[in-house]
């Protein structure tokens, strides 16, 4: 006869980490400990394009654009990359979405298994080492094409402000300042929010930058999802601010896309940025 | 000859029993209520680090009285079990039944096992559903019973009083405020005087279907427990427990030694089994170590 109470593991005190659970429980369910065959299997594996974060002041704002795709496919044109990971943190997906998407079931259950356990979140930088975990757990799936690079940001209740977190395939984590982004668009959106970001900017200028960064992104990148203007498809925004985090409703960003879109009817490039700076001032 | 001594399975169970439900009498009670929006824990619990009302999930809340450390280990196997799950299915597959019936099998293994002491502890497992007919409110005894509670429930100390108290106030689909203040009265109320807890020693948690995101379970802060309680006088200090005033005894010295009593904490003096000159049998005698006297929440 087996012993129908709960497993000894489960009734021992000692980690408050769930992936560390997992782990010793039941490893087969990580997302990082596949036995793959050797060879390249990127191409397999639909993946996600471009994510974008901007810090305000009083909160941080990210976004995402809808597309992923595989080779020169689009697999899927409304995808959310871009997930609350707490009610004070979020997390955005760039690399093998499926795996990506794994991640960060694995990494919200994480943070809300320890805050349940010690009755208290862990801190800012705490939630950013634990992703740190999780990617560097990936490594060896990275390294035959599955790779994951997700975008963390947050409001620090201690600090007072929002944080940006960006990380590589190895887990090495590195804090950005005022805007980052990551995906296969992220060049070209970094270079318009170099143009377009400010410091001073509040909520909504903030989530207009990044609408057009996306823009800019998708004009560029063929993996990056542009607003879909037939189907009404906007990027996912989410905003996080002392208050907690919420999904900004399609309605307000399809607002934004649209005035964005009229725009770029007169001058497709974006707006202009002058050409000696100062002008506009608050510029890095 | 020396005889194998022999204990009835009635006995030990009784015995067993009895040693869970004195250790489970010694903490204050814990109250559920079920409300309109959801269903309501309050507890009096001096400690603001030291929960006796947990959240386990989305929708999942847990209640426990006794050994701190026993009902501790079984919210954290709570916790893990409903992830677990939560991650290996999805959300909605964590259910308060699945949890109730984790812990009766685990309560229940132990309690009949030869080998290991009873879990002096009782739970409540609650989940509230979309609507009140969906809400579930499990008590889960020391020895693995499960009984389903409607409407309210009490377990611990007094719990007989409060119970009392409550049924004869209680209505169904009340307010938020009228079942706190029906919780926090039933928890001071005596049979000579009703006592008014301060709200810092008092621990209440709602799972609250109102709520937006998804994990639905919240605490009650003292701030908006004095707005939801209002007006009440000035507040009255608990009575010490007759447990606090009696000297604890020194484990080198300890009152006479009682045989019927499973928890006293004196024994060795007298051989347990035989007196080796008169061949007459003693009856068995609690261990010395192990056994509670120390504080139960």
């Amino acid at each position: 006869m087996t012993d129908p109470r709960l497993p000894a593991a489960y009734l021992q005190p000692g980690t408050s980490s769930f992936s560390d659970f997992l782990a010793s429980q039941s490893p087969d369910l990580l997302p990082g400990r596949r036995a793959l065959p050797q060879g390249q299997v990127g191409d397999l594996a639909p993946h996600g394009t471009t994510i974008v974060a901007a810090t305000f002041p009083g909160g941080v704002v990210m976004a995402g654009d809808r597309r992923a795709t595989m080779g020169n496919i689009i697999a899927q044109r409304d995808i959310e990359k871009v997930f609350p990971s707490d009610e004070y943190s979020i997390v955005g997906i760039a690399g093998a979405a499926g795996l990506a998407v794994e991640m960060v079931r694995l990494f919200q259950t994480e943070l809300e298994h320890y805050e349940k356990i010690e009755g208290t979140t862990l801190s800012m930088d705490g939630k950013a080492n634990r992703l740190s975990a999780l990617i560097r757990a990936n490594l060896g799936m990275a390294m035959q094409g599955l790779a994951v690079v997700p975008l963390f940001a947050g409001f620090d209740l201690r600090q007072g402000h929002g944080r940006i977190f960006s990380y590589d395939v190895t887990g090495g984590r590195y804090e950005e300042q005022a805007f980052f982004s990551v995906g296969s668009g992220s060049l070209f959106a970094k270079g318009s929010l170099k143009k377009l970001y400010r410091e001073d900017l509040d909520e909504t200028g903030c989530v207009t930058a990044l609408v057009q960064a996306l823009y800019d992104a998708a004009d560029d990148d063929s993996a990056t999802g542009g607003p879909d203007l037939a189907r009404r498809i906007f990027p996912v925004v989410r905003v996080i601010t002392a208050e907690g985090g919420r999904r900004v409703p399609d309605d307000e960003v399809a607002e934004i896309a649209d005035r964005v879109i009229a725009g770029r009817m007169i001058r497709p490039d974006g707006p202009g940025a002058p050409l000696t700076g100062g002008a506009t001032g608050g510029n890095r | 000859m020396s005889m194998p001594f022999y204990v009835s399975p009635e006995q030990l169970m009784k015995d067993r029993a009895d040693f869970a439900r004195k250790g489970i009498a010694r903490g204050r009670s814990v109250v559920t209520i079920q409300y309109a929006e959801g269903i309501l824990f309050a507890s009096e619990n001096p400690s603001q680090a030291l929960h006796k009302v947990s959240e386990i999930y989305d929708r999942i809340a847990f209640a426990a009285v006794g050994r701190y450390n026993e009902f501790e280990n079984l919210r954290i196997a709570g916790v893990r079990l409903a992830d677990m799950r939560g991650y290996a299915y999805d959300r909605r597959d964590v259910t308060g039944r699945g949890l109730a019936n984790a812990y009766a099998q685990t309560l229940g293994t132990i309690f009949s096992s030869g080998g290991e002491k009873p879990y002096e502890v009782e739970l409540f497992v609650a989940e509230i559903g979309d609507t009140a007919d969906g809400d579930q409110i499990f008590r889960l005894t020391y020895d693995g019973q499960v009984a389903d509670e409607q409407g309210f429930a009490v377990m611990g100390g007094a719990s007989d009083m409060v119970a009392t108290y409550i049924k004869e106030h209680y209505k169904p689909d009340q307010s938020l405020e009228s079942a706190v203040r029906l919780a926090v009265a039933a928890l001071g109320h005596t049979d000579d005087a009703d006592r008014v807890i301060d709200v810092d020693h008092l621990e209440v948690a709602i799972l609250d279907r109102t709520r937006s995101q998804p994990r639905k379970f919240s605490r009650v802060s003292p701030a908006r427990l004095s707005t939801l309680l209002g007006e009440r006088g000035p507040s009255t200090p608990d009575e010490p427990d007759p447990e606090d005033t009696r000297p604890g005894t020194a484990s080198s010295a300890g009152g006479p030694d009682d045989p019927s009593d499973p928890t006293d904490q004196t024994s060795g003096h007298v051989a347990p089994l035989e007196d080796p000159v008169t061949g007459e049998s003693e009856p068995p005698v609690a261990p010395t170590s192990g056994v509670p006297g120390g504080p139960a929440l």
